[in-house]
């Protein structure tokens, strides 16, 4: 398509600014009601055991105490949280979480009341004279199958291991002979997404009407009312969730949380308005975690490099509940694997198994992250076994443009298969090399006269994004001159105001002065699948594109009949539209009656942006940390809308992603405490730890699947950090013959690696 | 079988009193007549952490907001004396002191952030008594006094002996910190003070200070003291005895290492194992004593 | 207890417990929500407030310990009409993505560029270390804050 490229393109200044900048945004603790009651959660301690009571009669005592709810008061059927994505359910169902503890606790931080008081401190001084009592079980902590497990988390089905799903593809040949096998056991560590905002809700009940209305939703408000109606048994159309400013998402707020049904039930039982903010010690144990996994991964090839196979299995630590995106990382990292890569057999598959952790679910990047960890680590092993240099490697085995679409695996249960859509991965890769300078860096090896082992790596990466089924848009001119613009995308932070305005202006020829963007509640529009891998672009731009058409149409319809001229005679000049007879008329005068658009943009098929990083560290011996000398990506997105948003989102990926490789540790005890519970043991990156990185972005190869020819791209910053950071380590401490298996490369650890290894 | 479930803990402050003196005595008075259950506060940035996690629940908070005369940074003859109001910032922005006491500044530099050292005061820090704290070891490492008043009166204790174990000290609960005194420090002194945190401004997972004088080109006097890796800052006299009055030879400062790795036994815990501290410690030390045998008297910078 | 707080150049008084802290009391008492909390035990510095002239997490803070002490909150550098030079600069440099530690760092900015409008990266970086961001990986914000010096140099130069 052919759209003139006036805001698209351009590095516009974000809208969303004007209001953040002032400290006028409004979070969720900003909102207030009148006549609002505090929700606080009393959570379990204790990681595994049979709840045999939960005595709430000293806490109901309390002053400003209005009650306090237990499993009891929820009743039965006890309602569960469904797993939302390719869910088998006759599976899967035993796993779900109920939305309080019932009979069970099966984590530290699972719900076990709540304490409904008049302030939040008379609230959490009631928490303290609740008494619980629970049989203490063995924990489950590994999720490696060991036969027999410490215990078994689900007596129904007898097993810890959920489901198992298998990616596959090729002929299923398992022979290679005279060529090169190398095979691995890597582990990656339990991390969460750790937003600046934490979770919070205010639900509100109209006791007259009947209706719930939810404030705080966040990335998939329609799918949230949809699961919510069904828990609670009201009908859609008496659920608004309305989305105000959100503090970060990253994949993991947004989702079904036992909190998500709680606080709308309280406030549907007390008739007053309900508030509930998390702290962060709860939020670490209660929001999802995510990234565990614990793989034995083998790599085929010709001894000349030309790769083969990839095969092995990876078990997955979900946690102690199948929550509504906990199969989404794990299907991922099967899946996609391969990455850019040429690999014609593959066979990777990935159980899931349930531990008494914190329950997994979507984090920035899910499984390939992970994925891309263990699969380049390979590479670089079996180019050094080889004797092959790591670049050639690379460049001999990415798919190239004319391949495409190239089909990856395919996974199921249910089936699903992928096709890489288009680019040229040889050339960012060449550009990375460029930019980075490998030439000069890779020759600085080893021991320097710092006293630090430097060393280089590059790895080359995939981002799938623009997830389907739909995306809704709705455009309403308004008689003040000004366009609404309805998406059904969410704001989690990433600028979807400006990104949507800038397309928006350009699809229908206006400036972006005239545009508002209302995102993210339920109230806009009829249906929506918010922002989650990176659709927001793709999916509600296209839509946006389609109901632009739309609007014209009714626009030329319109200004026809008003001018009494042929809707054929019409040209739309900004937010007028003239007639070649010298007659015209502004769109908002003819916006007196209804004049909008609608469009629905639907498809199946992901996007995949693309790119090289590559990083230089050097390693201090006697503290273990690794500091990053310079860290580079290049990536093309397709088609660049807002190139300050997109490497702003790029940039924060890669801080996050060195985070997760280096800092970032969600530990647990053998009995299933987690030991993390503030900012001093949870690591996230701070300005002084990674200052030294740099991005560059092409949008040349636009993708064939949707109007816009855009990519999803707020998460490739990340996919491949783990990988080059662990390769560019194992590089500088070749000559100690350590081998990095395991995330994160925290400096005690990199310390035992040179000085204790095992 | 779990009882009383302590689940996630509240993070709003619990129930307390709140009074706030215009005398040392009122302040006395005050903690003396809540029998154990009252804490001071200052800058609070060490306290209100542990009343935020609900780790202290007092029954009244004394603020010293009010207390004249604990604010001042005074540097005569006899040495240094900082009142216990005397924040980080203020220790910063001396140029005097910079002179006079250089370890100080020089440690405080490693407190945490800009916007925690414009309340952190020294009197808090000592008397949190975190092991992983800079100041308390400090104070240590210089033979520093800490100056007290209570009901019985005042009273002064080494520092040396002022740190019983983690956040417990030897002052009762009726008893303030007024100030802490530093005896003069020469011209020529070396010195240097070391610390390796995972991220800037984070607790240590270990560090060291050292100092010696130099006579006939060998050390003397020396003092080393290393933290966060204790229940308390520690002196490591085998590691002094290993370098006073020998020249700093690379195997004088590899013997002082060793002595030093030996002196100390950190617990396991989920930040390092106790094999990587000492291993720091042994590092830390050294690369002080190895810079300090190329340049004069400056203190490194953080080991990364 | 009864509070009295010079807040954004007007004197407020405020009947507050002990136990709210300053960060609580601007929020739900002053109704000033600008200043947002998130980790409330004096880590990621989004509760920054500038008391006496000093960037201070307001979260580590007891309301009553404000009182007769002037409090600056990110309401108080900000106007309707247009943005400051420092948030103009945040806004160029791509400095806010979801906004939430933002005015916490604005805060640091403004008492920083006010004491040491010559402050080089180091220094900018140093004191940026105290927030914690998750979005933007900090390098547009430091950026921003050192492009928003020679506003504050010409401001400090125009003083009488």
């Amino acid at each position: 398509m052919n759209k003139v490229n006036s805001f698209i393109g351009a590095p516009i200044e974000r809208v969303e600014d004007l209001r953040l900048l002032r400290g006028k945004g409004t979070f969720i603790d900003d909102v207030e009601r009148d006549g609002m009651a505090h929700a606080v959660i009393l959570r379990s301690n204790v990681a595994h055991g049979i709840l045999r009571n939960v005595n709430t009669s000293a806490a109901r005592q309390m002053p400003g105490v209005l009650a306090v709810l237990t499993a009891r008061d929820i009743g039965t059927p006890m309602p569960t949280i469904p797993l939302r994505h390719m869910t088998i359910p006759d599976v899967v169902r035993p796993y779900e979480q109920p939305v309080i503890a019932a009979t069970k606790v099966r984590y530290v931080g699972e719900p076990l009341a709540v304490v409904l008081a008049e302030t939040h401190e008379e609230a959490e001084d009631a928490l303290e004279n609740i008494q619980v009592e629970i049989d203490m079980l063995p924990a489950v902590i590994s999720c490696r199958a060991f036969q027999p497990p410490p215990a078994i988390l689900f007596e129904a089905t007898g097993t810890n291991c959920a489901i198992t799903y298998y990616a596959k593809r090729g002929s299923g040949q398992t022979d290679f002979p005279d060529c090169y096998v190398r095979r691995e056991r890597f582990t990656t560590n339990r991390h969460t997404a750790a937003p600046m905002e934490l979770r919070g809700l205010l639900a509100e009940w109209d006791d007259g009407n009947g209706r719930l209305t939810v404030n705080g939703a966040a990335k998939v408000p329609f799918t949230t009312r949809r699961i919510l109606s069904k828990l609670i048994g009201l009908p859609i159309e008496a659920i608004d969730m309305i989305e105000f400013d959100v503090g970060g998402g990253f994949g993991a707020r947004g989702e079904f949380f036992p909190e998500d049904f709680l606080i709308p039930f309280a406030a549907r039982l007390l008739k007053r308005p309900v508030k509930w903010t998390e702290d962060f010690r709860e939020h670490l144990m209660a929001t999802n975690h995510s990234r565990e996994y614990d793989g034995d991964i083998e790599l085929v090839c010709k001894r000349d490099g030309t790769l083969l196979a990839l095969r092995g299995h990876v078990f997955a630590d979900i946690g102690a509940y199948l929550r509504s995106t906990a199969n989404v990382g794990p299907r991922n990292i099967a899946q996609f694997m391969s990455g850019p890569y040429r690999i014609a057999e593959i066979d990777i598959d990935v159980s899931l198994m349930m531990t008494n952790k914190s329950p997994t679910g979507t984090y920035r990047g899910p499984g390939r992250f992970e994925g891309d960890y263990m699969r380049e680590r390979l590479l670089d092993l079996a180019a050094q076994d080889l004797g092959i240099d790591r670049v050639e490697f690379r460049r001999r085995n990415l798919v190239t443009a004319d391949e495409m679409p190239y089909q990856v695996s395919s996974i199921r249960p249910p089936e699903v298969s992928a096709y890489l859509d288009s680019g040229n991965y040889l050339e960012t890769l060449t550009h990375c090399l460029k930019e980075f300078d490998w030439e000069t860096k890779s020759k600085r090896q080893g021991l320097q006269e710092d006293g630090r082992y430097w060393g280089v790596a590059i790895g080359c990466f995939i981002e799938g994004g623009g997830s389907g089924p739909l995306e809704n848009a709705r455009m309403v001119v308004g008689t003040d001159g000004t366009i609404s613009v309805y998406v059904g995308s969410a704001n989690v932070g990433q600028g979807v105001e400006t990104v949507m305005a800038q397309i928006s202006a350009d699809s229908l020829g206006v400036d972006m002065e005239r545009i508002r963007i209302f995102h993210g509640s339920t109230t806009y529009l009829p249906d929506g699948y918010g922002s989650s891998h990176s659709r927001a672009t793709v999916m509600a731009g296209s839509a946006i594109t389609l109901a632009a058409d739309e609007l014209k149409k009714a626009v030329r319809k319109a200004a026809a009949l008003r001018l009494n001229c042929a809707e054929t005679e019409v040209v739309l000049r900004g937010t007028t539209a003239q007639t070649p007879y010298g007659t015209s008329v502004a769109w908002s005068e003819l916006a007196v009656e209804e004049l909008a658009g609608f469009g629905t943009f639907k498809h199946k098929k992901n996007t995949y942006a693309y790119g090289s990083q590559a990083a230089q560290v050097a390693v201090n011996p006697g503290t273990g940390h690794v500091e990053v000398i310079d860290y580079i990506s290049t990536e093309d997105v397709g088609r660049i809308v807002n190139p300050l948003t997109l490497k702003g989102q790029i940039i924060g990926a890669m801080v996050q992603g060195l985070g997760g490789t280096l800092l970032e540790h969600l530990d647990y005890a053998e009995d299933g405490q987690l030991l993390v519970g503030s900012h001093a043991e949870y690591l996230i990156p701070s300005a002084s730890d990674f200052p030294n990185l740099r991005v560059f972005v092409k949008g040349e190869y636009p993708s064939p699947n949707n109007p816009l020819g855009v990519k999803g791209a707020g998460e490739g910053g990340l996919i491949c950090t783990a990988a080059v950071i662990s390769n560019a380590v194992a590089s500088a401490l070749s000559e100690f013959g350590v081998s990095p298996t395991s995330l994160p490369l925290s400096a005690p650890r990199v310390w035992e690696m040179i000085h204790q290894p095992r | 079988m779990a009882g009383q479930s302590e689940g996630a803990k509240p993070m709003k402050l619990p129930k307390f009193d709140y009074a706030c003196p215009a005398t040392i005595e009122q302040a006395v008075a005050l903690l003396a007549g809540a029998d154990g259950t009252a804490r001071p506060i200052s800058g609070g940035q060490s306290l209100m952490p542990m009343l935020a996690f609900r780790l202290l629940q007092p029954s009244l908070l004394v603020d010293l907001r009010h207390v004249p005369g604990l604010a001042t940074i005074t540097i005569n003859n006899d040495g240094v004396h900082l009142g216990a109001k005397v924040r980080w910032c203020d220790i910063e922005t001396s140029a005097a002191l910079k002179v006079a006491h250089p370890i100080l500044t020089a440690a405080v530099r490693y407190i945490a952030h800009h916007q925690i050292r414009t309340r952190g005061t020294i009197g808090g820090s000592i008397a949190h008594a975190d092991p992983a704290a800079e100041m308390p070891c400090v104070a240590v490492l210089c033979d520093a006094e800490i100056e007290i008043v209570g009901s019985a009166g005042k009273r002064k204790i080494p520092a040396t002996s002022f740190f019983k174990g983690p956040l417990m000290t030897a002052l009762q609960p009726d008893e303030l910190i007024t100030g802490i005194r530093f005896l003069a420090w020469p011209a020529g002194r070396r010195w240097a003070f070391e610390e390796f945190a995972r991220r800037r401004g984070d607790f240590a997972l270990a560090g060291i200070g050292v100092f010696f004088d130099v006579r006939d080109d060998k050390a003397t006097n020396v003092h080393i003291a290393a933290f966060g890796v204790g229940d308390t800052p520690l002196r490591l006299a085998n590691a002094e005895a290993a370098l006073n009055n020998r020249p700093l030879t690379d195997a004088v400062i590899k013997g002082c290492c060793q002595a030093a790795r030996e002196a100390v036994d950190p617990r396991d815990n989920t930040h390092g194992s106790s094999a990587y501290r000492r291993g720091l410690v042994d590092y830390l030390l050294g690369e002080s004593l190895r810079r300090l045998t190329v340049n004069s008297s400056k203190a490194c910078a953080n080991a990364h | 207890m009864r509070t009295d707080v010079e807040l954004n150049g007007k004197i407020f008084s405020f009947e507050v417990e002990p136990r709210t802290t300053l960060a609580d009391c601007l929020r739900y008492n002053a109704k000033l929500t600008g200043t947002h909390v998130s980790c409330a035990h004096g880590f990621c510095g989004a509760c920054t407030v500038i008391v006496d002239g000093q960037p201070v997490r307001s979260c580590l803070m007891l309301a009553v310990q404000a009182n007769q002490s002037s409090v600056l909150t990110i309401e108080g550098i900000s106007n309707d009409d247009d943005l400051t030079p420092l948030q103009k600069s945040f806004r160029k440099c791509h400095a806010v993505q979801c906004g939430f530690c933002s005015p916490g760092i604005l805060m640091s900015a403004h008492a920083l560029l006010t004491s040491e409008p010559d402050a080089d990266e180091d220094r900018v970086r140093e004191v940026v270390s105290g927030h914690l961001c998750r979005c933007t990986g900090y390098i547009p914000i430091v950026q921003a804050i050192l492009e928003a010096r020679p506003a504050y140099k010409k401001q400090r130069s125009e003083l009488p």
